[in-house]
């Protein structure tokens, strides 16, 4: 199942391999680059629909004492828009850039276990549909993402809405699970000859932080969501008040979860846009050890502040004392790393296409999230902010501000590489001011609903309160933001049959995926490089040799490992064992894990290689 | 296009400022948290102005500085690669020690206001258990005996203790300008001979006014209509309020010649001159408030949930209707309270409030597992309900 193909001796076989197109093809694929395209696309979907959520909240809170949407549908609404963005959208959609550009940074002709890989992504598209199903019975999740028990209880929601949810994440947490088992593997293993740890761009360092938060933070909320599903299923007493149970437990293990999290989200993009400052500044990244340092001690410090989310429970001053100064060193790593993208840019010939604007808008944006963010982390000032619209801001500037736009930064950046054609700069440039304009004018307001007394998962307040025109602001600012996001789509659309055809570095970068054919070969590199700088594409010698092994038409093609089906139907089984749960019979489960079983034993006994 | 990026920027930052400070000037918010009436709201309020300012010259420093750097650095026509820097150690320790040193800053007041906003209770606070419950709040003065529910008066100038508990799911209990909020957690079953816990809140007010709040946790459907009322008003008056409370309002009771409830608690007082003042007042009620008396107690079941003091009504399901009359509005700060609006609450609460737990006039409500059925009451009788409610003031 190792099918470990990037060791230096890679295997050849005789006769030109043509690459398949047809759907089948794309169904039954492993290779890292149609999965990386297919994680995008699927969560560029996902985007949409949690635009779309998001929306119908913007006009529910347009006017005061309004009953555009019902309590429920509302509660239903911002319910799945925060699922969604977190799981279907911002980790999927970095996972897409995992997939497809770590690889080729790294210099492997795949990820460390290909078929692995496929299987996260069916079990990710397969759980994203299942939880988004609910809504065809009328009962999608409506306990908000942080589901808090004890109002998750059979008791109080006695609907299959909160069973959707715990069911849904479960899948999804294997997903994750075993993307950062693949991930670990492929960058511990697979680097090309030279490229050593502290060689590696940034992103696939992004990447491997990454991928230890996610085999440790999702186990957690694993186990929250096991024990209230045997609450709910068996009659367990976990979150159970009369008797004897806590509900304080679920949110400690769910920020337990929920911190590293954050950073799960942010440090891709972090990692994305400390490539793209350097590529455009024509600057290597400035304190490239620290910034990595930085990224490595903002996972680990990232695991030792999650009762900064619980301020107002009620822990006693020692352990809100304990969380004031854990959070409040986490700003200083991060500001490290802003010092540091400033100082990249500092004295260089910076160049503004569309990935850099999105880049230096991260920077720019970020940080007043990250401020907001040192303002609610003193427990006294938390006390009024805490579920408060000024919460609502300060996230919203750190993940669409710091994640989703760093996110777009690599999409521009590097969509060429993709499919050899740039996307438009006129629509990315009217994308980048649309964007930026309806980003702040959407969530800059929101901080002044806060302190103005707006609690957040409010489905409407009363006009006395003169939050109007605060809402209002909001709501024009979403619908710039949701057309911007349209220009977004329609830019793909176009570039990709009409965007303008460049050679494989267009953006003069220094880093390895620059210097193979875009889109590349399915075998990435025809032998495997050698490098022996940070950039080997910047130094003119290197540069020479590098590419004459990179862009060599190989006689024999290496063998890669052969399509199999096998992933997609295991990871139906696995959506199908924890869908039966919900029938209620003991028994049918087991059925949906013999399927499972089946997979797995065919998947098996089919060789890697054709 | 760079000059023009920063200049939108710097434009738009303006903009949104001015229009947030005119109107933050202009507007009155009634639950601003920066505008804290009581010792505990200040602490909080206090940090956040200074929070607030090291902020601002953080962002002010990184802005400039990105500015002045995407403006200076921009490419010119023909430039040689620039020089390749790869890093400078000085400057890495210095940005890690300016942070650090701010930090240390803002780390220290904040540890201070932590155990200032949880110091244990005064010993001669007023102590008021308040209980959340799916969607309405219930006050209990254990040293007055005095129960009500979502409009809580509280004397300005006393230490003031609220101890909270939940009787369902986790509600948080915001007043803004009271201070900051505090979860209400259901109270977590504990051996025998052990405290349970829950969380307290400790403030003195220093002015009198109506200071509005809501549920700041989420707890289901109605979550956002879950208002708080504190009215904070002299001690006289406050003493007045409760003296009230004790004294059952003239028309709670029928005047005894026409048959009123055997079982009912008097003030004491001569027992003629009280039969004296129940016939001028059978003589001066309403009849529809005496009808709304009959439905109250003889035609339907709202005294299985409401209490009434110093009547026969003892329900500790429902909100205390005591003095009901007296209160600013219904239904959880939701509706000015007003017969027409008090009749609307008592044929169709799912109308006003979704997901409340009390029967309406066509259906009825499942509370913790009982079913209790639709109240079938007609608008004769919801009128005559709504003017005796309204009626003891």
């Amino acid at each position: 199942m190792s099918t470990t193909v990037a060791t230096e001796t890679a295997q050849t076989h005789a006769g030109a391999h043509t690459e398949d197109t047809g759907l089948w093809s794309w169904v039954t694929t492993v290779d890292h680059k149609r999965i990386g395209i297919m994680y995008f696309l699927t969560s560029f979907f996902f985007f949409f629909v949690g635009g779309l959520e998001a929306m119908l909240i913007r006009i529910q809170l347009m006017r005061p004492e309004n009953a555009f949407i019902s309590a429920e549908t509302y509660n239903q609404m911002f319910t799945m828009h925060g699922t969604t963005m977190v799981f279907l959208v911002a980790m999927p959609m970095a996972v897409a850039f995992f997939n497809y550009i770590v690889p080729l940074q790294i210099g492997a002709r795949d990820v460390a276990f290909p078929r692995l890989n496929a299987l996260s992504y069916w079990i990710f598209l397969f759980g994203g549909l299942f939880i988004n199903s609910s809504f065809l019975f009328g009962a999608a999740p409506n306990t908000s993402w942080v589901g808090y028990a004890n109002l998750t209880s059979l008791q109080f929601e006695p609907g299959r809405n909160v069973e959707f949810w715990i069911i849904g994440l479960s899948i999804l947490g294997i997903s994750s699970i075993l993307g950062g088992v693949n991930f670990i593997t492929t960058i511990i293993n697979l680097r090309a000859p030279g490229m050593k740890l502290m060689r590696m761009p940034l992103f696939s360092w992004m990447t491997l932080v990454t991928s230890f938060l996610l085999i440790t933070a999702i186990p957690v909320i694993a186990v929250a969501l096991i024990l209230l599903a045997f609450d709910r299923f068996f009659g367990a007493n976990f979150y159970e008040v009369t008797a004897g149970g806590d509900p304080i437990l679920w949110q400690h293990l769910f920020w337990l979860f929920g911190h590293p999290e954050v950073y799960i989200l942010i440090l891709p993009s972090f990692g994305i846009i400390s490539d793209v400052i350097p590529t455009f500044s024509k600057k290597p990244l400035f304190g490239y050890p620290v910034v990595v340092y930085a990224g490595i001690l903002i996972g680990f410090i990232g695991w030792g502040v999650w009762s900064h989310h619980m301020f107002t429970v009620g822990l006693g001053p020692i352990a809100d004392s304990f969380f004031v100064a854990s959070t409040m060193i986490i700003a200083i790593p991060t500001g490290i790393k802003i010092f540091n993208w400033l100082a990249t840019m500092w004295g260089g010939a910076i160049r503004f296409p569309t990935p850099m604007l999105f880049a230096v808008g991260v920077v720019a944006v970020f940080t007043v999230g990250g401020l907001s963010g040192i303002m609610h982390a003193s427990a006294p000032i938390d006390l009024q902010q805490h579920d408060s619209y000024f919460v609502v801001a300060h996230f919203h500037y750190v993940l669409v501000g710091g994640a989703l736009m760093g996110l777009f930064s690599g999409l521009y950046y590097w969509f060429p590489k993709v499919t050899g054609r740039l996307m438009s700069e006129t629509l990315g440039k009217w994308h980048f001011w649309t964007t930026m304009i309806g980003f702040n004018l959407t969530f800059f307001p929101m901080h002044f609903a806060g302190l103005f007394g707006m609690p957040r998962r409010t489905w409407t307040y009363q006009a006395e309160l003169n939050l109007e025109t605060w809402n209002q602001l909001s709501t024009v600012g979403a619908f710039i933001f949701g057309f911007s996001s349209l220009l977004l789509f329609w830019n793909l659309f176009r570039s990709l049959k009409k965007g303008e055809a460049v050679d494989p570095n267009p953006w003069k970068s220094g880093t390895l995926e620059w210097s193979i054919p875009s889109p590349p070969h399915h075998y990435n590199f025809p032998v495997l490089p050698e490098v022996r700088s940070r950039e080997p594409l910047w130094d003119d010698a290197e540069r020479a040799e590098v590419e004459a092994q990179t862009l060599m038409e190989p006689e024999q093609e290496p063998v890669m490992p052969s399509p199999s089906f096998w992933p997609m139907v295991v990871a139906f089984g696995i959506t199908l064992t924890w869908a039966l749960i919900m029938t209620g019979i003991w028994w049918a489960p087991l059925a949906g894990l013999a399927f499972t079983a089946y997979g797995i034993f065919s998947w098996a006994f089919q060789p890697a290689f054709r | 296009m760079k000059n023009g990026k920063l200049l939108r920027w710097m434009k738009r930052a303006g903009v949104l400022l001015t229009v947030a400070m005119l109107s933050a000037c202009g507007e009155e918010y009634l639950q601003s948290t920066i505008d804290p009436v009581t010792d505990f709201g200040e602490v909080s309020h206090n940090l956040y102005v200074q929070v607030f300012w090291w902020t601002m010259i953080i962002l002010a420093v990184v802005w400039a500085l990105m500015a002045y750097i995407l403006i200076r650095f921009r490419e010119k026509p023909g430039q040689d690669r620039p020089k390749q820097i790869h890093g400078h150690m000085g400057l890495e320790i210095a940005w890690t020690i300016a942070p650090a040193i701010i930090v240390v800053a803002i780390v220290i007041p904040t540890i201070q206001g932590v155990f200032e906003t949880q110091r244990p209770p005064d010993e001669d606070a007023l102590v008021v258990e308040v209980t959340g419950k799916r969607y309405w709040w219930n006050f209990h003065f254990p040293e007055q005996g005095v129960t009500t529910a979502n409009e809580l008066h509280l004397p300005v100038g006393r230490p003031i203790s609220l101890r909270l508990e939940s009787g369902d799911v986790i509600h948080s209990f915001w007043v803004p300008q009271l201070g900051g909020k505090r979860d209400v957690n259901p109270v977590v079953a504990v051996p025998e001979g052990e405290e349970p816990k829950r969380n307290w809140m400790h403030f003195t007010i220093k002015e009198e006014g109506v200071f509005w709040g809501q549920c700041a946790e989420f707890c289901g459907e109605a979550h956002s209509l879950m208002g708080i009322r504190v009215v904070a008003e002299s001690e006289e008056e406050f003493q007045a309020w409760l003296t009230d409370w004790h004294t059952p309002a003239p028309t709670a009771n029928a005047p005894e010649p026409v048959g009123g409830q055997a079982d009912t608690e008097r003030p004491a007082g001569e027992p003629g001159a009280e039969a004296q003042t129940a016939v001028n007042q059978a003589v001066a009620e309403d009849p529809l408030v005496a009808r709304g008396r009959e439905v109250f107690f003889r035609e339907t079941t709202c005294v299985l949930c409401h209490a009434i003091q110093g009547t026969a009504a003892p329900g500790i399901i429902g909100p205390n209707l005591t003095r009901m009359g007296s209160r600013s509005t219904i239904a959880a700060g939701m509706l000015e309270n007003t017969p027409e609006n008090l009749a609307l609450w008592i044929k169709d609460p799912l109308s006003v409030k979704p997901g409340s737990e009390m029967p309406g006039a066509q259906y009825g409500a499942a509370i913790a597992g009982v079913q209790y059925p639709a109240t079938n009451l007609n608008d004769e009788q919801i009128q005559a309900l709504a003017a005796y409610l309204s009626s003891m003031r």
